[in-house]
């Protein structure tokens, strides 16, 4: 048997980069930066997550979501979320952050301690990256989105705020 | 055993307290003055449901644990145990709630709706920040998590309420109207309830910050705080305006019709 611990670590990781997020289908549950620890015991694996935002109807499919593939895979999941520490977009991978701009929505700009300037953040366009843009709105489609508009190519775009 | 009765109490105070201004503010959905602020409306009340799922879950976790020792409710005719975060928020009857007045009375037009979310959230987010140092790590991670929420429904309110105090003579009168018939009711943030007990808890320091942020924000939009008035109270222990009553008449209707259904 050469199935040890550490591949199996290694396996279940690879399966939970399978896991998209509902709303933004291009983001894995990995790259999302909601995966807090992985603990495995023979079959039994043990995934501890944290939302978003404790309203984001998204959390409780990516918990079913991340339970249906580790089953198929022959595990036993549990899944135990926690609030604590709280989730930050700081925890979104690079990957995630381009793979978001390249899906039409703006990644967040900078840390998440500066989530309280919104207006004054400067937010490349994700259609045409001119930095001639301007906020609409704190609050976009979905929780975890503002709306703003870019004054260049006059389109509208979601921007994956700072958290 | 006291302690655990106070802190449950406390926690569906909070619980009730985001359950009922998400119910008011989800109201706007579809009714919103423009599509952006709709959309905002709507996310803030799903924040507060949010909010109110994590402290009733933390409630029934605790009622489950301590059977023996608590009186379920003062009805106690619906709920059976184990309880959830759905029996807490759907079978208890309007003495049971504990939500703060503030959060019950009617929205109003939209001066009145943004003006109640800004004292209400200024004052949730010196509530939770004493909360972060709560002896229930639970509460604490509860409170961390909701003040990155509430930190944002208090830029946008506050933004309506100066943009409406310092706009128009018409958007200017409505604001002050709004301050008019809702002051009444802010009294009653500050009146520290029984079960209130965890000793991070300092109400006066919550009203003296309050106070100070309120008037800057009223002082600059030009807008006044009434002379004294009658503080209506209540809502903390059970006893409610006769709008409550509508409030959980529509939200839990469907589960006193259908027990147990889910969709
Ligand atoms: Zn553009």
């Amino acid at each position: 048997m050469v199935n040890s611990a550490t591949t199996q670590h290694a396996e279940i990781w690879q399966i939970l980069e399978t896991v998209m997020d509902p709303e933004v289908p291009v983001l894995s549950v990995v790259d999302l930066g909601v995966i807090r620890a992985v603990a495995v015991e023979g079959k039994q694996v043990k995934v501890t997550i944290t939302p978003t935002y404790t309203g984001c109807p998204a959390m409780d499919m990516i918990a079913m979501q991340i339970k249906m593939a580790l089953m198929a895979a022959g595990y036993e999941p549990i899944i135990k979320t926690i609030l604590s520490p709280a989730w930050t977009t700081d925890w979104m991978t690079e990957k995630g952050k381009q793979q978001l701009q390249a899906y039409g929505i703006a990644p967040p700009v900078g840390k998440s301690i500066d989530a309280a300037y919104l207006e004054d953040l400067v937010v490349p366009c994700p259609q045409c990256q001119s930095t001639h843009t301007v906020l609409v709105s704190q609050f976009g489609s979905t929780a975890c989105k503002a709306l703003f508009k870019c004054e260049e190519c006059k389109e509208p775009f979601d921007y994956f705020k700072c958290h | 055993m006291a302690t655990t009765k106070n802190e449950i109490d406390f926690l569906l105070h909070l619980a009730d307290n985001a359950l009922i201004i998400g119910h008011r503010n989800s109201e706007w959905c579809g009714h919103g003055p423009i599509l952006e602020q709709d959309i905002a409306i709507t996310n803030i009340a799903l924040d507060y449901i949010g909010q109110a799922r994590n402290l009733y879950q933390h409630a029934a976790e605790l009622i489950n644990q301590h059977t023996d020792k608590i009186e379920l409710t003062q009805t106690g005719k619906d709920i059976s145990l184990p309880v959830t975060e759905d029996s807490l928020a759907y079978l208890r009857d309007v003495v049971e709630f504990k939500n703060l007045l503030i959060t019950e009375i009617p929205n109003g037009d939209w001066a009145q709706t943004s003006l109640r979310l800004f004292l209400l959230s200024q004052f949730q987010l010196e509530l939770f920040t004493q909360l972060l140092k709560h002896e229930d790590p639970q509460v604490a991670a509860i409170a961390e998590k909701s003040i990155k929420e509430i930190s944002y429904h208090v830029k946008w309110s506050q933004d309506w309420v100066l943009r409406l105090g310092d706009g128009t003579e018409e958007s200017k009168r409505r604001m002050q109207n709004a301050i008019d018939a809702i002051w009444a009711f802010t009294g009653e943030l500050f009146i520290q309830p029984e079960y209130a007990t965890a000793a991070c808890l300092n109400y006066a320091a919550i009203q003296t910050a309050w106070n100070q942020k309120v008037s800057a924000i009223f002082e600059e939009a030009g807008l006044v705080i009434p002379a004294k008035t009658f503080v209506q109270k209540g809502g903390a222990t059970g006893m409610h305006t006769e709008h409550l009553g509508y409030i959980l008449a529509e939200m839990q209707y469907l589960q006193r019709a259908y027990p147990n259904s889910e969709w």
